[in-house]
């Protein structure tokens, strides 16, 4: 029996790792609170009287939900030019060896890597040149210009798993490039997409620095969200919309992490 | 009556200049139909790469390929009426054995109904009827195996490849598949081209052999004629064991300049007679058989004697003395060591010299 | 069954000629995969990109607040006034401490995520580090709005511990402290780390697990201490995984300008700068010009962490 000292972790470390975890989520947990807190002038803790009565005025507010509307739309958008993009780029990628193949996968990974404020007022300033008005076209662009590395990755490493005979097979047994396109390698690549789908769908719908560059006008729900950050109005449905973002992203990413963790081998 | 493939000069070389990988080296090769032909070598010897060329996942860089008379050489897989078995059966994981089956029909739109019937068929022969609901991951190796068998069948090629199928098989089964796969072809009548590094399965299973090393066709031949009469000190050397005989030693035993007599060949026996006479250097216990490593005129000579010889093993040390017929000598052409060439166990010089 | 027919070769359609032309010829492929995603990055990404940071070489006619094209560098002049330069060294200060901090805080989850979970527990905690990585920034950020606030959770916490004096005491920190925490530097600092925790968890734990547990076990069997394996085996084997990790939490608070912002006393970061220059003064010649220190400065990072072996462990 080895001596748990010499390799394994000792208590004190997996102590400190549950305390990492607690700070991590405790801040989340206070959210889901004070959503229910009776008090609506101040963020006094702890709250003096639970209620559910904001959630009801949340629902009443018209500005809420046009700027949820608007983050759903141009998350669906981001997220399937994105796809296709992402997935072109990898199918290229995966496995094949050619002179400035790394600074593709740079130039994907820049968006994500510079920081947003960067890549924000470069789009804005392009869109100024350019003469171009700020529309729901201006935000999507931006979105899935960093979306598509998030689904990039997801599909180059299921491509990279892929055995290669099995697009070999496919045609020896008298299928096209289109045919096996269809009938071989897209249902293999669909968990991954989905997933990377999912991702950069969460990505999208929280973005906020590049999305206060190219949106103009237009409130996406983290602009409003923004605004009630530095200016707040009702607090009470600050607090409730905030659960409900959290509601909206915990379930996409939730559902990525499975899909690719079912994927990977040894998990059947 | 046309050859099911012909290989005119096909060379498949990467790279270029100095550092050329020849993987296929000017291979001119002719099977016919019917015909179950087996690619054999050591691994890096061309034979895959041959058969990845006949099946047009690899295009030649030089030469030509004809399949039942017509040119395939730059036609894609699809268009060949080849199928291949593949080392690891590819079979597809997200479809069932069916529909795995099936595929080649459903490529070609056939209808639901028809591919699906066909398919039980085909299952049936390979002895896998009922596994058609079944998926890949559930099947055993031995049972992937046939679902690949019957997958390429469906498409009722001129032409089937098999890549090493037996290889991840463990030994007793793999030799039921050889059996079977014998009997396949023999009942269907298609050609097979089968790829092995396994002398003894190329020995058992072929109408004819083409031995490969360095990307060069070293001999073609029946089993009989490559083990009995192979051209080259490297065919000499990879099917079956073989003492080799070169320069005076050659001579001194056989009168030729090189070479080839098979263990089996050999017998222990009285000194009268005997050809060649040294000190036991090995004996090692087969079972079957014994080998027996002897020094002798200056090199090494091994010999099997078999169970049922009744004499007593000599035991290291011991003087013997060798007997053969001299029509199991095989005369080679003598020729430098191919750098694949198998090591040949040096001649050990023992400090009582040699007898 | 009658094995003489082959089934007929399908019909040369277009879609056919096309495959062939795709599988005979790989670079037809390779170029019809790449064109769109290329023609899309280089023309609207690295375009607007060369755009803003040519924008750096021009000036700003202060009158009529156009932007005059002609080359210029007094923006980078103008960069090197001390003011600016404070705010620089600040930025990085923080980055590099908001760093630090995510190392140590994130090290002993990471090592008992790699190393002693198994199964269900190790797929709890691979989730309890995902759910805040991917949950919406500008949520997290509320949430330690409403934490720090005078009369939020934190203060009600001291209170019932009886530790207000030492909250009180960290506040009265000339230049770290503040008002309340809301309105200091240590709390842009907690939350900067909060934020970016998972970023360093996750690369460094995927290093520490690719550390064969037979290399820990041989440094144990040598006579090491788990002290000394730690400082001579670990750590340097879970290296990259660190450097990885530290590339986003460095580059993403170098960036940030709504944090500081939304908690902290007044003080100026890169971000910050950009923002106002871009927005109200409307100088983008200085603007583009700001934000070369922090592409600069993370460039810089990335080769010593691409050096330090980070890439391959991303």
């Amino acid at each position: 029996m080895r001596s748990e000292a010499t390799v394994g972790v000792s208590p004190w470390t997996r102590t400190a790792a549950w305390g990492v975890v607690a700070f991590l989520h405790v801040p989340l947990a206070l959210i889901v609170l004070y959503a229910f807190s009776a008090e609506d002038k101040s963020y006094q803790f702890p709250p003096p009287a639970l209620t559910t009565q904001w959630f009801a005025v949340a629902w009443q507010r018209d500005d809420v939900w046009a700027a949820i509307r608007l983050s759903l739309e141009v998350a669906a958008w981001s997220t399937a030019i994105a796809l296709v993009l992402g997935t072109l780029a990898a199918a290229a990628l995966a496995r094949s060896s050619f002179f400035g193949r790394d600074a593709i996968s740079l130039l994907l990974v820049l968006p994500l890597a510079l920081p947003g404020i960067v890549s924000g007022i470069a789009l804005r300033s392009a869109y100024n040149t350019l003469a171009i008005p700020f529309s729901f076209w201006t935000i999507v662009i931006g979105h899935a210009t960093f979306c598509v590395v998030v689904v990039f990755n997801n599909a180059v490493a299921r491509l990279r798993r892929l055995n290669p005979n099995l697009v070999e097979a496919s045609m020896d047994l008298g299928a096209d490039a289109f045919q096996t396109l269809r009938w071989v390698v897209l249902p293999q690549l669909g968990s991954a997409l989905l997933a990377g789908a999912l991702l950069a769908f969460a990505l999208s719908f929280d973005e906020v620095i590049v999305t206060t560059f190219t949106a103009g006008q237009q409130t996406t729900l983290p602009i409003w969200m923004l605004q009630e950050l530095i200016r707040p109005r009702q607090r009470p449905v600050t607090n409730v919309v905030a659960v409900v973002i959290i509601a909206l992203t915990f379930l996409p990413i939730v559902l990525a992490y499975t899909l690719t963790r079912a994927d990977e081998p040894g998990a059947r | 009556m046309t050859a099911a493939v012909t290989l005119e000069r096909v060379s498949c070389v990467y790279g270029s200049g100095a550092a050329a990988v020849r993987a296929v080296d000017d291979v001119s090769l002719e099977i016919g139909a019917g015909e179950f032909f087996t690619l054999l070598g050591p691994s890096g010897s061309g034979k895959t790469t041959c058969l990845r060329m006949i099946g047009g996942f690899v295009l030649p860089t030089a030469g030509r390929i004809r399949i039942g008379g017509d040119d395939v050489t730059r036609r894609p897989p699809y268009a060949r009426p080849v199928n291949t078995v593949f080392q690891d059966y590819a079979l597809f994981p997200h479809m069932d054995v069916r529909d795995n089956v099936a595929y080649a029909l459903r490529v070609r739109g056939v209808a639901r109904a028809e591919r699906e019937r066909r398919a039980d068929e085909l299952l049936a022969l390979v002895q896998l009827a009922g596994a058609g609901a079944r998926r890949p991951a559930q099947l055993s190796g031995g049972q992937r195996q046939r679902v690949a068998l019957a997958r390429a069948l469906i498409g009722q090629p001129q032409l089937l490849l098999l890549d090493e199928p037996l290889g991840a098989l463990d030994l007793k089964l793999r030799e039921q598949m050889q059996s079977e796969l014998k009997a396949l072809q023999r009942r269907l009548g298609i050609t097979f081209l089968f790829i092995t590094h396994d002398q003894h399965e190329a020995l058992s299973m072929s109408d004819r052999i083409g031995v490969f090393a360095d990307g060069r066709l070293e001999q073609v031949g029946t089993p009989a004629a490559v083990y009995e009469s192979p051209a080259t000190r490297f065919v000499a050397h990879f099917v079956g064991a073989a003492n080799v005989l070169d320069g005076d030693a050659a001579r001194a035993l056989t009168g030729h300049d090189c070479a080839m007599l098979r263990p089996e060949r050999v017998a222990l026996g009285p000194a009268a007679g005997a050809r060649a006479g040294g000190v036991v250097a090995e004996v090692q216990y087969f079972g079957a058989y014994t080998r027996v490593r002897v020094d002798a005129a200056g090199t090494a000579l091994q010999l099997d004697v078999p169970a049922t010889a009744g004499e007593p093993l000599p035991a290291r040390g011991d003087t013997v003395h060798l007997h053969w017929d001299a029509r199991a000598v095989h005369a080679l052409a003598t020729g430098g060591a191919r750098r694949s060439e198998p090591d040949v166990p040096a001649p050990a010089r023992s400090a009582e010299g040699v007898a | 069954m009658s094995t003489a027919l082959a089934l007929p070769a399908p019909p040369p359609t277009v879609r056919r000629r096309v495959s062939d032309l795709l599988y005979t010829r790989r670079g037809v492929l390779l170029v019809a995969l790449l064109a769109p995603p290329l023609l899309w990055f280089g023309v609207i990404y690295l375009g607007s990109l060369f755009a803003l940071l040519a924008n750096a070489f021009f000036g700003l006619d202060d009158f009529s607040g156009v932007v005059v094209r002609e080359f210029t560098l007094k923006n980078f002049v103008e960069l090197a006034e001390p003011a600016n330069v404070d705010i620089v060294v600040r930025s990085v200060a923080m980055a590099s401490a908001v760093t630090l901090a995510c190392v140590v805080l994130g090290w002993p989850l990471a090592y008992t995520m790699a190393r002693h979970a198994r199964g269900a527990q190790k797929a709890l905690l691979y989730v309890a580090v995902m759910l805040p990585l991917w949950s919406s920034y500008l949520v997290r950020l509320y949430a330690w709005k409403l934490l720090l606030a005078k009369e939020g959770a934190i203060s009600w916490a001291a209170q019932q511990a009886h530790l207000t004096w030492a909250l009180d005491a960290l506040l009265a920190i000339p230049r770290l402290g503040g008002p309340s925490l809301s309105l200091s530097t240590l709390g842009t600092f907690v939350v900067f780390v909060y934020l970016w925790l998972p970023f360093m968890v996750l690369p460094m734990q995927a290093a520490i697990e690719r550390i064969p547990a037979s290399t820990i076990e041989a440094s144990a069997d040598l006579g090491a201490a788990p002290g000394q394996t730690l400082w001579r085996v670990i750590l340097p084997l879970a290296l990259p995984g660190i450097a990885a990790g530290s590339i986003f939490t460095f580059s993403l608070t170098l960036g940030d300008y709504i944090v500081p912002q939304v908690i902290g006393d007044s003080t100026l970061y890169i971000g910050q700068v950009v923002y106002k220059q871009q927005g109200v003064a409307g100088n983008i010649p200085f603007a583009a010009a700001f934000s070369l220190v922090p592409i600069v400065v993370v460039g810089i990072y990335l080769w010593i962490a691409r050096r330090l072996g980070a890439f391959d462990a991303l």
